[in-house]
């Protein structure tokens, strides 16, 4: 592991009302490392993601990020850290009122002032790597299909080439083809980057291909985080289930709630 | 006491409310005036929300004026009064009914349009997009939108106005059998510039209250598509009543002393 970590997550609690998502997760992030954090659906994935981004604030506990605390920063030092960082959000969360190269340039000319003519052309070679010709750039993004979207979304992301790559659920809701370009997609990007990405997703092949390690997020903590290799032979007994989908095992369904 | 204590709990749900909107509010105007400013996006939503009220506000207010010529000669005729009926319509339009039907008519059709797209921009993640793309909500969504209504809504009302008053002197001249040039006169005889101007700034308040609901509602709002059905029609109830509260206070502001 290098020097100090990218990302660093330590005893991060957040509750929703009465109701107790997150009751200390700890996570480490090394640059240029990915991890993935799976987790059963309604177990606070996403809030961490959001928490992680300064979109919603933790009750207690601390986000570093470069070292830099996170948890009650000024305006400034957030700006600062999602300058540096993309979003590939669960819906692609593409502006509908702008079409698809200004969806991707976005972050370019809003963010970073860049002439519209000059983004322009970024735009149409960030699609190019997503695999997505220069055809549908004037189009408006409702009119092309989920993985399409998805694609128009990851090359939003690293628009403005971004260290830190976030993924909420990259896979979901596509065709398992489509998932697999996608995660192709993604390790190729945050290779060329050489970013640090961290990917939320409960799809376990998606997981496997797009992390060096994976944390797995139960109750609210992470109750295991290693290598991906060592998942098959971990003995957790909870992960166990979970990469099988068994629904006869340790965990607590609680299908109730879900 | 059983009946007292729901009683409370929603009296202090709507201390609640109040307390949010008005931050809402401070939020928006600290940030109508630090840069940095969306021109493009100002123009446009002038474009949205004044430019495409006009055709509403001019029918509501035309036969506004019009009902208005014909029922004041009706009721002043009782007493011999019909020669106050171009004073009338002329006053009331500019002070009352431009203002408060040209905002009711634009907090239905704007307040509306308002909630749902920003509030489909919550529930999709687009406004967390946006964040994460180092832009402000605030200044590119809320600002424009309060900023255009606050001043596309004086410009409308006042275009509004001279409608209805025309409306007035259509039915005042066609079915009433006023004349032309005296109808003229008798409209502008005794207008005073306080009388327009308390109707502009009249518009003025409620396209800020319209604006500022719509966007409130729809950056609020949560739970998918109904979610966002429910801030639109909390956009519209809400915009509509504060702008009936809003419109006795400003006449009593300006006409009681
Ligand atoms: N803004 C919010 N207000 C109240 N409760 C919330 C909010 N956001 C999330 N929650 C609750 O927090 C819990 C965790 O939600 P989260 O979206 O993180 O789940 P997730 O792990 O991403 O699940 P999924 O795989 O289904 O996306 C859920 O039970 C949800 O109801
Ligand atoms: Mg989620």
């Amino acid at each position: 592991m290098s020097d100090s970590p990218k990302i660093s997550l330590t005893d991060l609690h957040k509750g929703f009302g009465t109701k107790k998502v997150l009751q200390g997760v700890n996570l480490d992030v090394a640059a240029g490392e990915s991890v993935a954090i799976i987790g059963g659906s309604g177990t606070g994935k996403s809030v961490t993601l959001k928490c992680i981004l300064g979109l919603l604030t933790p009750d207690s506990g601390s986000i570093k990020i470069d070292g830099v605390e996170m948890v009650g920063a000024d305006r400034k030092t957030n700006e600062a850290m999602q300058a540096k960082s993309g979003m590939l959000f669960q819906g692609a969360a593409l502006f509908d009122s702008l079409s698809v190269w200004e969806n991707v340039a976005f972050g370019l000319i809003e963010g970073q002032g860049m002439p519209r003519k000059e983004a322009h052309d970024i735009a149409i070679k960030r699609l190019s790597d997503v695999g997505l010709g220069p055809e549908i750039a004037p189009l408006s993004p409702a009119s092309l299909s989920g993985g399409m979207q998805k694609r128009v979304g990851l090359a939003r992301a690293i628009a403005t080439r971004p260290e830190i790559l976030f993924f909420d659920e990259p896979t979901t809701g596509i065709d398992p083809i489509m998932g697999d370009v996608i995660n192709d997609l993604i390790v190729k990007c945050t290779r060329e980057l050489g970013a640090c990405a961290l990917t939320i997703t409960h799809d376990m092949a998606s997981a496997r291909k797009i992390a060096d390690r994976i944390a797995f997020l139960y109750k609210g903590t992470i109750i295991w985080d290693g290598p991906v290799a060592d998942v098959e032979t971990s003995d957790n007994p909870y992960l166990q289930q979970f990469i099988s989908g068994n629904t006869e095992g340790p965990l607590d369904l609680d299908l109730k709630h879900l | 006491m059983p009946i007292l204590a729901p009683i409370g709990r929603i009296f202090l749900a709507f201390l609640a409310v109040v307390g949010r909107v008005t931050i809402f509010a401070v939020k928006t105007l600290v940030h109508c005036v630090t840069p940095r400013f969306y021109f493009r996006l100002i123009f446009k939503q002038m474009c949205e929300i004044g430019y495409y009220s006009l055709p509403v506000v001019a029918m509501t207010t035309l036969f506004a004026g019009m009902v208005l010529a014909l029922q004041s000669y009706s009721g002043f005729s009782r007493f011999s009064a019909e020669s106050a009926v171009a004073t009338v319509v002329v006053i009331s339009m500019t002070r009352e009914l431009g203002p408060v039907l040209a905002g009711l008519m634009v907090a239905g059709r704007v307040g509306a349009a308002i909630a749902a797209e920003i509030g489909t921009m919550r529930v999709t993640e687009q406004i967390d997009a946006l964040v994460t793309l180092s832009t402000n909500p605030f200044k590119y969504l809320v600002v424009p939108r309060v900023l255009a209504g606050l001043i596309t809504l004086p410009i409308l009302v006042f275009i509004g106005d001279i409608i209805g008053v025309m409306g007035g002197y259509i039915v005042g001249v066609n079915k009433l059998s006023f004349n032309s040039g005296s109808y003229i006169q008798n409209t502008f005889q005794y207008l005073e510039t306080l009388d327009v101007v308390s109707g502009l700034v009249k518009a003025a308040v409620f396209g800020f209250i319209i604006t500022l609901m719509g966007c409130y509602q729809g950056y609020h709002s949560r739970g998918g598509a109904q979610g966002v059905g429910q801030a639109t029609t909390n956009a519209v109830v809400s915009s509509s009543i504060l702008i009936l509260i809003a419109n006795y206070v400003v006449t009593e502001l300006f006409f009681v002393r």
